[in-house]
């Protein structure tokens, strides 16, 4: 039970870091921490104790496999954590490129 | 057990270092920290496919990140009403910790999943896909599904890369290439 | 040679770029063929593909790894690994119902098994390395203009 809320604490620097900072490079990976975090609870409770990696065996046959399930799961939300931060680190850029800083409130005194 | 606590306490404490330092460069390299204790812990847990990925993926998106701050300069406000707004969100994540760790309670206890859906898998994946590795018959055979939606969004996300990347209009872009020349 | 050498980086990290990209592309082949032997599979494999070609990149300049894949090539990949990976999928129509294994399974344990699974993993390499390695192109050649313009 500990781990877990060990994780939950991992999520919650990430949360942290979302609500607190004005940077917009610091939100970005307050969003990538968090996404660790998620990705880090998925893979905690597919796991089992002394249990084995999901995969057979030519010579013997294992009984105790973990969860694959979560595996899949978390594998393909890798790869679209990948490709969703691309897309915020290069509206960063454009906006970087638009108004000359990366601070948040001073993007919204330029507005008006 | 003992190396998972020591890893995820390791793990903290570069995320909370990629928080509060002021350099944004060391920032990154903190999360890369993060990122690669998270690969060791998914090894010790029996993830190795997850592994794999989440370190090629870890150093791909260090490279895009370092890309984007490279040659910026670095402005923090520090203006501001800071006394409030640390207490309303120290509150909100007091709050949220509160009642996760009372949803915590609800779940079957670390080490003893229920696998009530794997267990399908587990007997019949091998006669059923002829795969021995079960993460890829679970993601390209049974819940193939969810790689066609994955796919969807990769290539939604790219397109959208490449569609903010563009230069507004086609005149201006004319002209610059053949300043290139 | 002079010239060469003020693109890119260093001698020495162009000598060890040209003796190790070869390996770098060479495993991630492996671990798409064997994805469903081993761990690996079209997801990680693509990502190492893609940046054996990000490695040639940072280290001779971007002029000569556009030469081997420019950005038309790129699109022109991914479009193929989509439209792979659901021509696979409606092929199973032939025998029922989407996503079907249609293909005899073969013994475990052999590199030709498993049916459809080793063709759906090289069409998820094709369009996870393209689409990646797109989006860094598109990343560098953003912040050479944003540089020019300064």
């Amino acid at each position: 039970m500990t781990i877990y809320l060990l994780c939950l604490i991992l999520f919650c620097c990430g949360l942290y870091c979302i609500l607190r900072k004005r940077n917009i490079i610091k939100i970005i990976l307050g969003i990538i921490i968090a996404e660790y975090a998620a990705n880090l609870f998925f893979i905690l409770v597919a796991y089992r104790l002394n249990g084995r990696a999901p995969i057979f065996s030519p010579d013997t046959t294992i009984t105790n496999m973990v969860d694959p399930l979560p595996h899949a799961l978390v594998l393909t939300a890798i790869v679209i954590g990948l490709a969703t931060t691309a897309l915020l680190v290069i509206i960063a850029m454009r906006i970087y490129e638009k108004y000359g800083t990366f601070d948040i409130t001073k993007i919204k005194e330029l507005k008006g | 057990m003992t190396e998972l606590y020591l890893l995820l306490i390791f793990m903290i404490i570069a995320a909370i270092i990629a928080i509060e330092i002021k350099d944004l460069l060391s920032s990154i390299i903190a999360v890369g920290a993060v990122g690669l204790g998270l690969s060791i812990v998914f090894l010790i847990l029996k993830a190795p496919d997850v592994a794999i990925t989440q370190l090629v993926v870890e150093i791909l998106c260090l490279i895009i990140l370092i890309r984007a701050t490279l040659k910026k300069d670095l402005l923090f406000s520090t203006t501001g009403r800071w006394f409030l707004n640390t207490l309303i969100v120290a509150g909100f994540i007091s709050i949220f910790l509160f009642v996760a760790g009372k949803a915590l309670r609800e779940l079957p206890e670390f080490g003893r999943p229920i696998m009530k859906v794997a267990a399908t898998y587990l007997k019949e994946g091998l006669s059923k896909t002829g795969a021995t590795n079960l993460v890829a018959s679970v993601i390209l055979d049974f819940r193939a599904y969810d790689t066609l939606g994955e796919a969807t969004v990769l290539f939604t996300a790219v397109i959208g890369v490449l569609a903010v990347a563009r230069r507004v209009g086609r005149k201006k872009q004319g002209s610059e290439l053949e300043e290139e020349d | 040679m002079s010239r060469e050498h003020g693109k890119g980086m260093s001698l020495i990290v162009k000598t060890v770029t040209r003796l190790t990209v070869g390996l770098i592309l060479l495993y991630g082949i492996y671990i798409v063929l064997h994805g469903h032997l081993s761990p690996g599979g079209g997801f990680a494999g693509g990502v190492i593909i893609a940046l054996s070609f990000i490695h040639l990149m940072l280290a001779y300049g971007k002029e000569i790894a556009l030469k081997k894949l420019s950005k038309p090539i790129l699109s022109l990949f991914e479009s193929i690994g989509a439209i792979t990976f659901l021509s696979i999928a409606l092929l199973g129509f032939s025998g029922g119902y989407f996503f079907l294994n249609f293909i005899s399974k073969g013994k475990p344990f052999k590199l030709f098994s498993a049916g459809i699974i080793p063709f759906c993993n090289i069409a998820i390499c094709l369009k996870v390395g393209a689409g990646l390695f797109a989006i860094f192109v598109v990343l560098v050649l953003l912040k050479f203009d944003a540089e020019n313009k300064e």
